[in-house]
């Protein structure tokens, strides 16, 4: 069994949703994603056993482009969570009613797709392929099923649309340019290439165009928050729990390898360019009355951080971005199905006008008091083990960072608790609210569940990802 | 050659069907017949050989390209079956001028001798002509069929200039002598005057900057169908003639005609989609999106040695999505009186797969992976960058992001508008016009090598 198993699962799931109809979608939906999960899992155990689960095919012969996956410890990391939020995400959305629902989970599992492929493609134009691929199905699903006014939803996505379009343009010409240096895709050759410092230098950027919008990372963040707010809460789970993953991993995997001189040259540039995202996203995000909006800002500040650590190139902070990506994916879709629990109840999302749901749902207020603390990274939590590794790492650096980077945490704790206590305390709000549904409360307790398994017990993860992430330290430093 | 004549022999063929009355028969028959004559065109593809004094040359070349010619006249003669329902007393004239129209396409990239070139481009021409003012009783109709005549006569008489200027140096037509003589050391100044007043002639075939001017108003005003043909098959075959005139020329292209040709290339792209973005009509914006993939495909014209196989994928993957966005505008608009972005509003709604072939078509045309045009844009990229233009590249990309910009609005009108009125019946032929050019369109993208390696 090999890798490209998995894809064809979730394009065939993708295909057998939209043609189940409207009534079955759903349900077809969530049975293929948690195939997929099975399927990635049962991946994962070949892999440790030490057996070869990657996949090579020629597909052109000129420029030569073949069908490559390469699984290693750091892909099948992102695999899992790729593979593990889907379901969840799905399953979230069952209180929902969505107009011609089969094509709005088709689109979700045709999104899971083109992310896995994302994650696992070890060919160049492969991995652009799936690259681009994922933002169709993205764009329909806010497009079509956001909510908000149509006219400011269409701006705000096409804007979305053109400029990580138009970021991942430049990276092709990277590609091609290398392509050209090289003859060949293939990571393994383009690792191999002696790239000039020039050369480096401007690769290093186009790069850097296509993930600092993705991610997004200050000051290229400027979608980011309009397009959380009018997509449907699926869309912003996919987009925040996910996708910007792709561009943080792609860092690791494509940017720095491939122009290490340049990433030492902008070390403390690209660190400020994190931080700068943590103290501005915290800022903003004080400032919201959009509760959607606030948990936008607040992605924008720990992503910021998770950037600084990818670009600090110790190998402590690698792997703490790693595995702050996985916490951060977990919790922001936590956070973002707490909201869409209020509004399904509440039908806003303007936090003046809530307040004083604890009393009347005592088991959703204690759970989102958990994912609250989770995300400003209480310690015991999934979070913590991320945030605190890239911090540590980034004090090495400099105590500065360390101190600035580290006012995500503050400034995340006063921002996210004075959020929930005009969300749920206060007064008993005179609009009634109903206690979490069953399958509500499955989701937050399998996130809730996950989180703090990981902040106890980060061991598994680390063992899978350190003796990749140590080969593309070394891939980095090689070099000189 | 044989193609060629068969393709005449057809057209004759469809003109004796009328006085037989067997007008329904015309288009089953065109379809079949033309079907054969690819067949007859694929078995000349591996024997290249040379007729009537090289005034025909068939080659891989020649053959490739006929055969794409052929595939969107099948098309086009496909769509004119629902398309001429109220003139069907005239309709094998219309199908037999687009038969001819393809004998001088055909023509035009096997000639190899400068008279055969220009016959080749006055068959076509003079057929275009006559199909863009075929709606005789719209006047906008009648205005796109008199501008485009005066305006293409003045491209041909200067061709023509060119052609006797070159002549006039060299004292042959054909061309292979021609690019032998053209070696030597001395040239007379008349041949580079009149290589440049041919290439003139047909960068105004191809409607590339600045010699664009008569397509938005001809491609608006002409009926639907002929705004079809002529954003495909006619400007596929203008580049596909202006590539091979080039390449057999002069081979190895000096420094400032190099240069010319970037500056020409930049400039369709950049005025090309800069226009389309404020146009409100879709014929008119598919019309400025055509002028800056002119722009494109004149990238190819930089490394003649191997671009062949990319200009022919290029176009291919042009054409097709051209076809596919092209039939779902025949079909909303058959009942409109013009072709107004906001008839579109709500077609995901009521049409949800013609809605999809639209979009996957633009999407092609954008640029978005897995389709085609993804593909065409890499391979153009990637030879470019090998022959050293790398900023032309980069204009090139910046311009593909602003296409998206006028695609996408189209896109957005049918998914975020609600519809104007109920759903208008699709006729069966427009649906499988669009869902084969579509498909093929996707399969070259997944099998790019199979296009790509054709001319090696």
């Amino acid at each position: 069994m090999n890798v490209s198993v998995l894809l064809i699962i979730l394009l065939v799931g993708s295909f057998a949703t939209y043609f189940a109809g409207d009534k079955l979608a759903s349900k077809v939906a969530l049975l293929f994603s948690l195939f997929a999960l099975g399927t990635s899992i049962a991946l994962l155990n070949i892999y440790n056993a030490g057996e070869n689960i990657s996949c090579f095919k020629f597909w052109i012969n000129n420029p030569s482009i073949s069908y490559s996956l390469t699984a290693d410890g750091l892909s099948l990391i992102m695999l899992l969570l790729t593979t593990a939020l889907t379901p969840l995400i799905i399953y979230s959305s069952f209180g929902n009613e969505y107009k011609n629902a089969k094509s709005f989970y088709a689109l979700i599992l045709f999104m899971a797709f083109a992310m896995s492929g994302t994650f696992l493609a070890s060919d160049g134009l492969l991995y652009y392929i799936f690259w681009e691929l994922s933002l169709i199905p993205i764009y329909f699903i806010a497009l079509i099923w956001g909510n908000g006014d149509t006219e400011e939803r269409k701006k705000a996505v096409v804007k979305f649309f053109i400029y990580t379009l138009a970021g991942s343009l430049f990276m092709l010409i990277a590609f091609v340019y290398l392509y050209q240096k090289a003859g060949s895709f293939l990571i393994q050759d383009l690792y191999k290439l002696e790239l000039s410092r020039m050369e480096q230098f401007w690769i290093f950027w186009a790069f850097f165009l296509a993930y600092a919008i993705k991610i997004p990372i200050i000051p290229f963040h400027t979608w980011q928050a309009k397009v959380y707010q009018k997509a449907p809460t699926v869309g912003t789970m996919l987009l925040s729990g996910i996708m910007l993953k792709m561009g943080l991993y792609s860092v690791l995997r494509w940017q720095l390898p491939l122009t290490p001189i340049a990433a030492r040259t902008y070390l403390p540039i690209l660190i400020g360019f994190g931080i700068a995202g943590v103290i501005y996203g915290s800022i903003v995000a004080l400032r919201q009355k959009d509760l959607k909006k606030l948990l936008a800002y607040s992605s924008l500040a720990h992503v910021g951080l998770i950037a600084a650590g990818a670009y600090t190139l110790t190998i402590d902070s690698l792997r703490g971005a790693v595995l702050q990506m996985i916490a951060h994916g977990f919790v922001v879709v936590g956070l973002f199905f707490a909201a869409e629990i209020v509004y399904r109840r509440y039908e806003t999302r303007v936090i003046a006008d809530m307040g004083g749901i604890r009393t009347q749902a005592p088991k959703f207020a204690s759970m989102f008091m958990i994912l609250v603390l989770a995300s400003v990274a209480l310690p015991t939590t999934f979070n913590f083990v991320g945030e605190f590794t890239v911090l540590y790492s980034l004090s090495q650096i400099n105590l500065w960072f360390a101190l600035l980077g580290g006012t995500t945490i503050i400034l995340g704790a006063y921002y996210m608790l004075k959020m929930y206590q005009q969300v749920m305390l206060g007064e008993t709000n005179a609009k009634v609210f109903a206690d979490v549904t069953f399958h509500e409360t499955l989701v937050l307790v399998i996130i809730i569940a996950v989180l703090f398994f990981f902040g106890l017990y980060p061991r598994p993860i680390n063992e899978l990802i350190t003796p990749c992430l140590d080969q593309i330290l070394r891939t980095i430093n090689k070099i000189q | 050659m044989n193609t060629l004549i068969a393709i005449i022999g057809l057209g004759i063929l469809c003109l004796i069907l009328e006085i037989f009355d067997a007008r329904k028969a015309i288009i089953p028959i065109v379809v079949i017949g033309l079907l054969a004559v690819l067949g007859l065109d694929i078995t000349e593809f591996n024997s290249p050989n040379a007729y009537y004094n090289n005034m025909i040359i068939v080659g891989k070349f020649s053959s490739a390209f006929s055969a794409l010619f052929i595939i969107l006249t099948i098309f086009l003669v496909s769509l004119g079956h629902k398309f001429y329902e109220n003139h069907q007393t005239k309709i094998s004239d219309f199908v037999a001028i687009k038969i001819f129209l393809l004998a001088g396409a055909v023509a035009m990239v096997s000639f190899g001798n400068l008279a055969m070139f220009f016959l080749g481009i006055e068959v076509l021409s003079i057929a275009l002509y006559v199909l863009a003012s075929s709606n005789r009783l719209s006047i906008k109709s009648n205005e796109a069929g008199l501008k485009y005549f005066l305006m293409g006569s003045f491209a041909s008489g200067i061709i023509l200039f060119g052609i006797c200027l070159i002549y006039g140096a060299m004292g042959s037509f054909d061309v292979t002598e021609i690019s032998e003589l053209s070696r030597s050391a001395e040239l007379p100044i008349w041949f580079p005057i009149g290589i440049v007043l041919v290439f003139i002639g047909m960068l105004f075939k191809i409607a590339a900057v600045p010699f664009h001017f008569w397509a938005p108003d001809v491609y608006e005003g002409s009926p639907a169908l002929t705004t079809a043909l002529m954003s495909t098959l006619a400007k596929v075959v203008a580049i596909a003639t202006l590539y091979k005139l080039v390449k057999t020329m002069n081979a190895d292209i000096s420094p400032s005609f190099q240069l010319i040709i970037v500056i020409i290339s930049i400039a369709s792209m950049t005025v090309g989609n800069i226009m389309a973005l404020r146009q409100v009509n879709v014929k008119r914006m598919l019309a400025f999106s055509g002028i800056s993939h002119a722009g494109f495909m004149l990238m190819t014209l930089l490394s003649t040695v191997k671009s062949s196989g990319t200009l022919l994928y290029y176009t291919s993957a042009y054409a097709l999505a051209g076809i596919a966005a092209f039939s779902v505008i025949l079909y909303v608009c058959k009942t409109k009186e013009n072709e107004d972005i906001t008839n579109f509003q709500g077609l995901g709604k009521n049409n949800p797969l013609m809605a999809a072939i639209l979009t996957a078509s633009l999407l092609s045309m954008a640029g978005i992976p897995i389709f085609s045009g993804f593909f065409a844009k890499l391979f153009l990229f990637n030879q470019t960058i090998q022959a050293g233009f790398i900023a032309l590249v980069i204009v090139a990309v910046i311009n593909s992001i602003i296409s998206v910009g006028y695609y996408f609005k189209l896109i957005l009108a049918m998914y975020t508008k609600e519809p104007n009125e109920a759903k208008i019946p699709t006729p069966a032929v427009i649906y499988a016009v669009a869902v084969i050019s579509i498909v093929l369109n996707i399969a070259l993208g997944l099998f790019p090598s199979f296009v790509l390696d054709l001319l090696g």
